[in-house]
């Protein structure tokens, strides 16, 4: 278990390190050279050239990265070209707005899915499976932002009962995060369903059921118990992903997430804050990833890992 | 003349071979058809694909075309989906769109299989050094979450059709050096394999006649899935600007253009996303249609 944990921290660090080489030829692999790109077009030749200078853009690439690096490990991920703020700070005061949302709608699409997926296994062939899998389907295929707008028209155009965009109070949570948990309740719920039916086969429920224990008892007590570790490892997969899926949502809602501070930047040209966010996403789901490889092995103690 | 009759036994295990062949493509197709929910993906894609073929035929509208003096006309009997902002009208464009969009996703999902394919083989086949490289490169390319490794290529290439086409066709590659890799490591052990390898055949072309074809199915179906999450990610760059651009009818770009009328027009943003939707529930009823049919084993993909 001891060297399992050590071998997945390594890939993880190996993994970081190549995200880290990719976000810093990002700029480099821009048409054009990128102090000019970053000057903009109204830069006279003395800005761009003050500005090679400034970024270190004259130096060998090797040097280049080395300064980056350097610098990412005391926390400095440069300035922002639009703001001249640390971009630091500019994606730490998104951060929050961005993990809630994530946050909330993970909670929202692991009871869906977890509810959905149980009743759906163990009333196989029934009508509400039936009209589960329907709906399971349905969720992974719709365009997320398309769902968004149609909530919006729903409920803030024609109701007018939600507000539409910005998050102020606790209302302005409930479209974002029902938009951004569609998608996953989807997966959830097809992960349950099949990890459910796949524990209620074993022999040890049949016994459980053979020695007469009542059906929620063998349910809760012993089914749901280790159907529940595969469906742990989704969500944690699933936290991450509704991290990058913030990015549509966010420019739905108006919400002032990492994720519109990333398209901001992309369209302003402001390219020290987009390696910023992809950086921080990035590392993000790594570490998750690695977290929930170890709380895999941690909760199944049958695997084991060489 | 007189033939031997070690030809004579090769010939008949030849053409043996070749019926079995002809005899399970046919028992495929016969377990893909007796599925309801795979029939009505296929049907659902063949439509769109002959109504974006027949558009002209279908519509006397220009798809580009704008008349100011019919803009925001709501559904109706000349318009049945009503016109955008520019008058243009909204079936016509979604017909021609479905060239663009079905086309983006194909041409995306080839670019993720040509590179992906041979680079899994080659990780699962030979392992060691070439396969540590690969893997890694492939977990580097798996940590950006979802979307975000396209919108981060497309944010360094530009926006455009071509650089579209490469951002989504780049995302799906990882998945299929993944499965691919899987699928070839199972087989290089098997009997037939060393077999092969016995009677002195290359290693080029053990990949390519013995081990390639028997990895197939589980990639024919990852393949039919990602055509789904590659028309859905490249709507997502057209919705957010950063896709195909104006006035090219791409799915994505029309939502986009639909999002800035929600409070005066909503079916501008309704009907693009209903059509995204279609050809994406296609590809998802085809491919679980496609698993059972190929192999009822890869239930869990």
């Amino acid at each position: 278990m001891l060297r399992y944990i050590q071998q997945r921290l390594v890939a993880a660090v190996i993994t970081l390190l190549g995200i880290t080489i990719i976000v810093f030829l990002m700029l480099h692999m821009l048409p054009g050279d990128p102090a000019r790109v970053i000057a903009g077009l109204l830069a006279t030749e003395e800005d761009i050239i003050r500005l090679r200078k400034q970024l270190g853009l004259d130096q060998p690439l090797i040097v280049q990265y080395g300064h980056f690096f350097g610098n990412l490990l005391r926390g400095d991920l440069g300035i922002s070209a639009r703001t001249s703020q640390p971009v630091l700070g500019e994606v730490m005061a998104r951060l929050p707005a961005t993990m809630e949302l994530a946050m909330i709608s993970t909670a929202i699409a692991s009871f869906f899915g977890i509810v959905g997926g149980v009743i759906a296994a163990t009333r196989r062939n029934s009508f509400i499976d039936y009209l589960t899998s329907i709906l399971t389907l349905f969720g992974a295929s719709m365009p997320v932002y398309w769902l968004g707008l149609m909530l919006i028209i729903l409920f803030a155009v024609q109701w007018q009962v939600l507000p539409a965009a910005g998050n102020e109070g606790p209302l302005s949570f409930i479209l974002p995060s029902l938009t951004l948990a569609a998608f996953s309740v989807a997966l959830i719920t097809r992960m349950t369903r099949s990890s459910m039916l796949e524990v209620l086969g074993q022999d040890y429920v049949r016994t459980a059921r053979a020695k007469g224990l009542q059906e929620r008892g063998v349910l809760f007590r012993h089914a749901l118990k280790n159907a529940f570790i595969p469906v742990i490892t989704v969500i944690g997969l699933q936290f991450g992903t509704l991290l990058g899926g913030a990015v549509l949502t966010e420019s739905v809602f108006g919400w002032p997430g990492l994720g519109l501070l990333l398209l901001d930047s992309i369209s302003a040209r402001d390219y020290p804050v987009v390696q910023g966010v992809v950086l921080v996403f990035s590392t993000t789901f790594i570490l998750l990833n690695v977290w929930v490889d170890i709380l895999y092995a941690y909760l199944d103690p049958r695997i084991h890992y060489a | 003349m007189r033939t031997s009759i070690r030809e004579f036994t090769m010939l008949n295990l030849i053409s043996q071979a070749r019926l079995e062949r002809i005899q399970r493509g046919l028992d495929i197709w016969r377990r893909f058809l007796r599925r309801r929910s795979a029939v009505l993906g296929l049907a659902i894609l063949l439509t769109l694909i002959a109504s974006s073929i027949a558009a002209p035929l279908l519509t006397p509208h220009d798809p580009e075309r704008q008349k100011l003096s019919q803009s925001l006309i709501a559904p109706s009997q000349q318009f049945p989906l009503g016109t955008d902002y520019l008058g243009r009208d909204m079936f016509t464009r979604l017909l021609y769109g479905a060239r663009w969009s079905l086309a983006i996703g194909f041409l995306a999902v080839a670019l993720g299989l040509a590179v992906g394919v041979p680079l899994g083989a080659l990780s699962g086949y030979y392992g060691g050094w070439s396969d540590l490289i690969i893997q890694r490169l492939a977990d580097i390319l798996l940590s950006f979450p979802g979307f975000l490794l396209a919108l981060s290529l497309v944010a360094i290439l530009g926006v455009g059709l071509q650089n579209v086409i490469l951002s989504v066709g780049v995302s799906a590659i990882p998945s299929f050096i993944r499965l691919v890799r899987g699928s070839v490591l199972t087989i290089r052990h098997q009997m037939y394999i060393e077999a092969a390898h016995s009677v002195g055949v290359r290693d080029g072309r053990i990949i390519l006649l013995h081990v390639l074809p028997n990895a197939m199915a589980p990639v024919i179906v990852q393949a039919t899935l990602n055509l789904g999450t590659a028309i859905l990610v490249a709507a997502g760059l057209g919705f957010l600007g950063l896709g195909v651009q104006s006035p090219t009818p791409e799915w994505g770009a029309m939502l986009g253009e639909g999002r800035s009328y929600i409070f005066s027009a909503s079916y501008m943003a309704t009907f693009p996303g209903i059509a995204i939707f279609l050809a994406v529930l296609g590809f998802n009823l085809m491919g679980d249609g496609l698993r059972d049919a190929l192999d009822p084993r890869l239930r869990h993909l």
